[in-house]
């Protein structure tokens, strides 16, 4: 027995000790799902011999731990699903400007015009519908609010690109007339979900007629299903509904780490990660010269609404209030 | 006496009268390690308390929201259904195991408390999937012509899956307390011509009484905490209104005030069970005799078997057969080892850690009883009955403010953990410290030893199988537990719990099949034993 005492108080004492494990492994804030981003992260490990330690969580989930983390955050990279999301981090100045070379490697409208974060790929926000049950489309999402699509909506509320449409609503449209959408929408008892996924998954399986979402999910899920009675419906009157953004990347301020954090950056960007993004998660690659997915319509035939997306994320803490306050959240 | 699973541990009460405590003074080493245990449970919920504060006005306007008032209302109702559910089919469920004729009646009492090793995330994500259009209840009912079902997600989904995780804790309770109720009351009623039912209501129920007060509070707060099915099922309860403003908002502030407001409900709850204790006990402590096993009538005797096979089927075999299809369905099995090991060693190490602070606050309790004892093991107590998703928030502003190099890393989860379950391991350990006679420990005195050599090589010793019993409970609540790990893991780190959080959150049910599995297997066996041996008591 006392042999057993002395194991736990090495063990209490062992544990205090291991917050900080000391190794210089990169640390990457992903607010992209470790399904999409485990394999690439994989590869440049192999590539270039640096361990990267990921945290994975929402996208605005960590950008609010960056906030509050403040210059001690542990992270060197926030690679985030919305520009949204890199803008609160970016509006704080909590990133560091990237150089110019890694800057130029992007297309420059999927970029922040200040430089602090960097487009890695391509997203459309878009109506996923079941085609067994929907025979007329909306036209836009004003439509939505019409009560014959009560309960038959899913939604993502705490989801960074849902969060990132409505901040564009409110560049676009100003912040009255997203509330008085989003409580219309909240009138119409939209289905809840934690993620995109989930929302397609949903419509496929016929337990909701329509969800607002990003395109991919929906290749995801034919291109493990084989078939769906689901499809995209990009809308095309312009407005935030049909905003393409991008997911993106910025360096940490107060990264120790910073060679490694520009050459992970510079790896998402790489003509092997592009080409995953087009045929892996078919999103858009935003390297020039990298084709997107034949399933697609080309990324510059989209009728994106025109925004500054460096100005989403100073948008973003009110549409989140928005969405609360409208009871979505 | 311990509780089946340890989860309602009383403070400070025990069927014996107490002992004078022992001669000298509380050493102070006892009172250096309780101030180091009682540190990292009140800590946490000071800090969240100042952040609340600090918020002022902002606090304010969350805090009376209509939107705080529905989501009360939901919770609060939420609450009383399931507690509802869980001591009806609880209640019944004993009584027919324990005092019925029915045969098979001790294989049933273990059948129906099989669901006590399934999480409740677990089963909420299968009872949507079975429900579903592709789903084995769905398919099941195609012969009658039914291609698909209104979906189970909501308030009824929620119900369902809470109360299938509640209602063996009523069982377990409402089964010792009917063994040892004097049936002499109940033979007098029959005899005097009262129907099965009349002799049940008017002579069992009223000394089943506390033990159904204990189940029941045990259900309710266990409803108020869960997170994982109410998030599952979609449905708005305070936790996963938490969770949201957590994950969904940059301001912090919401998330912090909703938790504060749940932690204020449920200290209520606390307080009002607190004055309640203790009037008007019907219990006859020893049994006049062992009870007889009341005869049923065939028809009877038929309806609930039916009945105990249905709560069978929904709660246990129903979850392991949809597990298992998606296992063999799915072409890879996709079990990540690094959070099968990673579950395991958090948990060896909460429960080792645990089973260390557990014996100061055993023997500060048990053998040095003051007003200041009872007030720290009522702290402890009541951090248990916490939600996890408001400590562990709470466990966030703590750890990101003050905690610097400790900040996401193993020792602050770890710490979490012991805060949060650390009564099923001292409650254990008091146990067994109540059923040694003092002047063993008097003795070693006497010879010499030193107040802290006694306690190491006599009292330790003594106590080691309550500890260990502790242990074994800590570890398995902390194999399955969910929403701290969620937001206080380390950067990289994966635990079972985890892994079928994520696969479930994406829709890709599949991928949660070999860790809920895994954990089911792990946890099934150390549970199964603690159950079994509450019974033998």
């Amino acid at each position: 027995m006392p042999r057993l005492l002395t194991a736990i108080a090495v063990l209490a004492v062992a544990l205090v000790g291991c917050g900080d494990d000391g190794t210089e492994a990169l640390t990457v804030y992903s607010g992209r799902s470790e399904t999409l981003v485990a394999p690439l992260i994989a590869q440049f490990e192999e590539e270039t011999g640096i361990q990267v330690a990921v945290r994975y969580a929402g996208s605005t989930e960590l950008a609010a731990t960056i906030l509050e983390e403040g210059g001690n955050s542990p992270a060197d990279v926030f690679f985030a699903q919305d520009p949204a999301s890199l803008g609160a981090v970016s509006g704080a100045g909590l990133f560091d400007r990237l150089a110019a070379e890694t800057l130029e490697l992007s297309r420059p409208d999927f970029s922040d015009g200040e430089g602090s974060w960097v487009g890695i790929s391509g997203r459309a926000r878009v109506l996923v519908y079941s085609t067994e049950s929907v025979t007329e489309l909306p036209m836009d999402r004003d439509d939505l609010l019409d009560a014959a699509w009560k309960g038959r909506i899913g939604i993502a509320p705490g989801n960074g690109s849902f969060l990132s449409f409505v901040a564009a609503s409110i560049l676009l449209d100003g912040e009255n007339a997203t509330r008085a959408w989003l409580e219309g929408l909240a009138a119409n008892d939209p289905v809840r979900f934690d993620g995109n996924s989930a929302i397609v998954a949903a419509v496929d399986s016929g337990e909701i007629d329509v969800g607002l979402v990003n395109h991919y999910y929906l290749l995801r899920l034919l291109d493990e299903k084989g078939s769906s009675t689901a499809a995209n419906h990009f809308f095309d009157a312009g407005g935030a509904a049909a905003l393409v953004m991008p997911a993106g990347a910025g360096m940490l301020a107060s990264s120790n780490n910073k060679d490694a954090a520009t050459e992970f950056i510079e790896f998402l960007l790489s003509s092997d990660a592009q080409a995953y993004y087009a045929s892996e998660t078919f999103e858009y690659p935003l390297v020039p010269g990298i084709a997107a997915s034949d399933a697609l319509p080309p990324l510059d035939s989209l009728d994106a609404p025109e925004i500054d997306l460096g100005e989403l994320g100073a948008a973003l803490d009110r549409a989140t209030e928005l969405v609360s306050e409208a009871g979505l959240l | 006496m311990t509780e089946p699973v340890g989860l309602l541990e009383a403070p400070l009460e025990s069927a014996r009268p107490p002992r004078p405590p022992s001669p000298g003074r509380t050493p102070r080493f006892l009172w250096v390690a309780a101030a180091f245990v009682l540190v990292p449970v009140v800590a946490p919920l000071v800090v969240l308390a100042a952040k609340v504060v600090g918020a002022g006005g902002d606090a304010w306007s969350v805090a009376f929201s209509e939107r705080t008032g529905r989501l009360l209302v939901q919770t609060i109702g939420l609450t009383a259904a399931v507690t509802t559910g869980a001591l009806v089919i609880g209640t019944a469920t004993a009584w027919l195991t324990v005092r019925s004729d029915l045969k098979g009646r001790r294989v049933w009492s273990v059948l129906v408390a099989l669901p006590l090793v399934i999480p409740s995330y677990v089963l909420a994500l299968v009872l949507l999937s079975a429900f579903g259009n592709d789903g084995v209840v769905t398919g099941a009912l195609g012969f009658l012509g039914v291609d698909s079902l209104p979906s189970i997600a909501g308030s009824f989904g929620a119900w369902l899956a809470l109360v299938i995780t509640t209602y063996p804790f009523v069982h377990l309770i409402a089964s010792a307390a009917l063994r040892r109720i004097d049936p002499g009351l109940t033979d007098a009623a029959r005899s005097l011509g009262a129907s099965p039912l009349a002799a049940f209501r008017t002579a069992v129920l009223p000394q089943l009484r506390p033990a159904l007060a204990a189940g029941g509070l045990l259900a309710a707060l266990y409803t108020l905490s869960d997170f994982g099915a109410v998030s599952l099922m979609r449905f708005d309860a305070f936790t996963r209104a938490i969770y949201a403003q957590y994950q969904g908002r940059l301001d912090r502030t919401p998330a912090a005030v909703l938790a504060m407001i749940l932690i204020a409900l449920v200290l209520v709850i606390l307080m009002i069970e607190q004055r309640s204790r203790g009037k008007g006990r019907a219990y006859t402590p020893r049994p006049s005799r062992t009870p007889t096993q009341v005869t049923m009538r065939p028809a009877m005797r038929g309806l609930a078997t039916g009945f105990l096979g249905i709560v069978t089927l929904v709660g246990f075999v129903l979850p392991i057969v949809v597990l298992v299809g998606w296992l063999l369905r799915s072409d890879t099995v996709s079990l990540e080892w690094s959070a099968a090991f990673g579950s395991l060693w958090v948990s060896v190490a909460a429960a080792m850690l645990a089973m260390a602070a557990a014996i100061p606050v055993a023997v500060l309790v048990v053998r040095h009883r003051s007003r200041l004892s009872i007030a720290m093991d009522r702290a402890i107590h009541s951090v248990f009955a916490l939600p996890h998703i408001a400590v562990a928030l709470a466990m966030v502003f703590l750890a990101v403010n003050y905690l610097g190099p400790l900040y996401q890393g193993f020792a602050v989860l770890i710490i979490t953990y012991v805060a949060l379950f650390l009564p099923q391991a001292s409650g254990a350990a008091r146990g067994s410290l109540e059923q040694i006679d003092p002047s063993v420990e008097e003795a070693s005195r006497g010879l010499g030893r030193s107040a802290l050599a006694t306690i190491g090589v006599v009292t330790v010793p003594l106590m080691s199988k309550g500890l260990a019993a502790g242990g074994a409970l800590v570890f398995l609540t902390t194999m399955k537990e969910l929403p701290a790990t969620l937001l206080l893991r380390p950067t990289g780190f994966d635990t079972l719990a985890v892994d079928i959080w994520s696969a479930a959150s994406e829709g890709l049910f599949g991928l949660a099949a070999a860790p809920a599995l895994l954990l089911i297997v792990v946890s099934a066996v150390p549970m199964y034993l603690l159950v079994t041996r509450s019974y033998e008591r």
